[in-house]
């Protein structure tokens, strides 16, 4: 009833310019949704923001922010890049005893890889897994309390954007892309140095043969394997800023304190 | 429909907070009706309730009782939707802090709006261009906010506020952070387009200089209307205060 006095008002506006200024810009440029034939009124369509604009913003913040996206990002960097180097390890590991070399296998053994006469690969022991999960989660704690703080020094920007008529979901939309670039960046970047160090101590540890039996498939699944963790963990973190951030109520964008 | 000429209506409006385990109403009953094209300050000290009242005008705050008509539309029956959209396309914000965002470009503030309206990108390009330049700031289009001063970013947020052609533009202190000349230039911006594009304009104040291009003065005092003062009794009191400086 309510939306019909207001899609009414809209109308009448329409047809009644409001001053000089608006001539050029009549309102039908907008689709009024009440008018559109056959479709039934959603009120939910009024305000839009489209996904490429949203993409946009959320890039300009992160380019404009850059040195601060770069410490959020370092420790997503970090704990990435020693969940790929554990993973790439364990490929040339496997890599070299799949090549069924004798040599290569008793370097192994000597580097103190632990596996029986019999067995044809190495996996990841439950002490690895553990510090790998124990790096991933410190991991989502920083990246947390990062993104707090980004969304408490921002608090005056989204209450200014919901004043200008953003929904709680745009305000969402943005932080998790923002994240999403971000850990996409982050998570990349690491996985990328941890297969190289891997490699490089690999080719360290055993020599260029050892290196040259690493399955690039293999390789290509640990590293991306390693991102989309990455990526996951990223926008892990960021869920609950962002749903702080979204629930701001636009009079914040009023307060005079900073 | 005679009423709508008011474009605002507050009737018998309270507002209480609580603070801790503390009552406090911050609005007693409040009625006032805005006309259309009307230039509106409120004035009071701090903790009269102003901001209270003028966040409640601003559909930013839902009263504890009676209602707030914005364009005859009880804003208290509107749902997150409808209440984005008042804000979008019926209400330009100034904030005393400017608050243009600061990763975007004094064009890009502008066209914002627009954009959350569903204008086509083009078209907000070349509004946003033609608003910035009625600021007169048509140069400086592609500058961030860094790069402007005070009085240069309150001419964006004004270009920003009157994006989708408010029935309203809600001025919270305009010129508290401008020195006196901006200011006075800020008003007269305010004052131009109000006139030019018979926009309602309200804001709260404690600026003299506004006082003297308002058509009605709304006092505030303790959560209640002290009194509603025309410009042509101001305009003596103001003459008094001018003769002697």
């Amino acid at each position: 009833m309510l939306s019909v006095e207001l899609r009414g008002e809209a109308r009448k506006q329409r047809a009644a310019p409001a001053g000089e200024f608006t001539d050029e810009f009549p309102m039908t440029q907008e689709p009024l949704f009440g008018e559109r034939p056959g479709k039934a009124p959603r009120a939910d369509r009024l305000v839009v923001l489209p996904f490429a604009t949203s993409v946009r913003i959320a890039y300009q913040s992160i380019k404009v922010r850059f040195f601060r996206s770069l410490i959020t990002t370092l420790s997503l960097v970090l704990a990435v890049s020693f969940l790929s180097f554990v993973d790439v390890s364990n490929d040339i590991a496997n890599g070299m005893l799949a090549s069924g070399d004798p040599e290569l296998r008793q370097s192994l053994l000597r580097a103190g890889y632990d596996f029986g006469p019999e067995e044809a690969n190495v996996a990841s022991t439950a002490k690895q897994r553990w510090i790998i999960i124990l790096s991933l989660l410190v991991c989502v704690v920083g990246i947390v309390n990062a993104q707090l703080m980004a969304v408490t020094e921002r608090f005056r920007e989204i209450g200014t954007m919901k004043c200008l008529g953003a929904l709680d979901r745009f305000v969402l939309r943005l932080f998790l892309l923002e994240a999403g670039m971000q850990g996409l960046a982050g998570a990349l970047s690491g996985a990328a140095a941890g297969a190289l160090f891997a490699l490089a101590a690999g080719l360290g540890r055993f020599g260029l043969e050892a290196v040259r039996e690493v399955g690039a498939g293999d390789l290509g699944l640990s590293i991306g394997w390693a991102t989309a963790t990455g990526v996951g963990l990223s926008l892990l973190g960021v869920l609950y800023p962002a749903w702080v951030a979204a629930r701001m109520q636009p009079v914040e964008a009023m307060r005079v304190e900073q | 429909m005679p009423e709508t000429s008011h474009v605002v209506r507050v009737s018998g409006v309270t507002k209480n907070f609580r603070i801790g385990k503390i009552e406090v109403q911050a609005l007693k009953g409040v009625d006032l009706e805005i006309a259309r094209g009307e230039y509106l300050s409120i004035m009071g000290p701090s903790g009269s309730g102003k901001s209270t009242l003028f966040n409640m005008i601003g559909g930013l705050d839902k009263p504890s009782a009676g209602k707030v008509f914005i364009d005859e539309v009880d804003i208290a029956q509107l749902d997150a939707y409808e209440l984005a959209w008042l804000r979008c396309r019926k209400i330009g914000y100034i904030f005393q802090t400017f608050n243009i965002i600061q990763v975007m470009t004094a064009l890009e503030n502008v066209t914002l709006p627009m954009v959350f309206a569903g204008m086509n990108s083009d078209a907000t390009v070349k509004k946003g261009m033609r608003l910035l330049e009625q600021v007169g700031l048509g140069d400086r289009h592609s500058h961030k906010p860094f790069e402007l001063s005070g009085g240069q970013q309150q001419r964006v947020a004004i270009a920003r506020a009157l994006a989708n052609d408010p029935a309203i533009i809600l001025a919270d202190e305009p010129t508290g952070n401008l020195d006196l000349t901006t200011g006075e230039e800020i008003i007269a911006l305010l004052k131009r387009l109000s006139r030019e594009r018979r926009v309602t304009v309200i804001s709260a104040t404690h600026d003299i200089k506004m006082l003297n291009v308002s058509d009605r003065v709304v006092w505030i005092r303790d959560g209640r209307i002290d009194k509603i003062e025309n410009r042509e009794e101001l305009s003596i009191s103001i003459g008094k205060i001018r003769v002697r400086e």
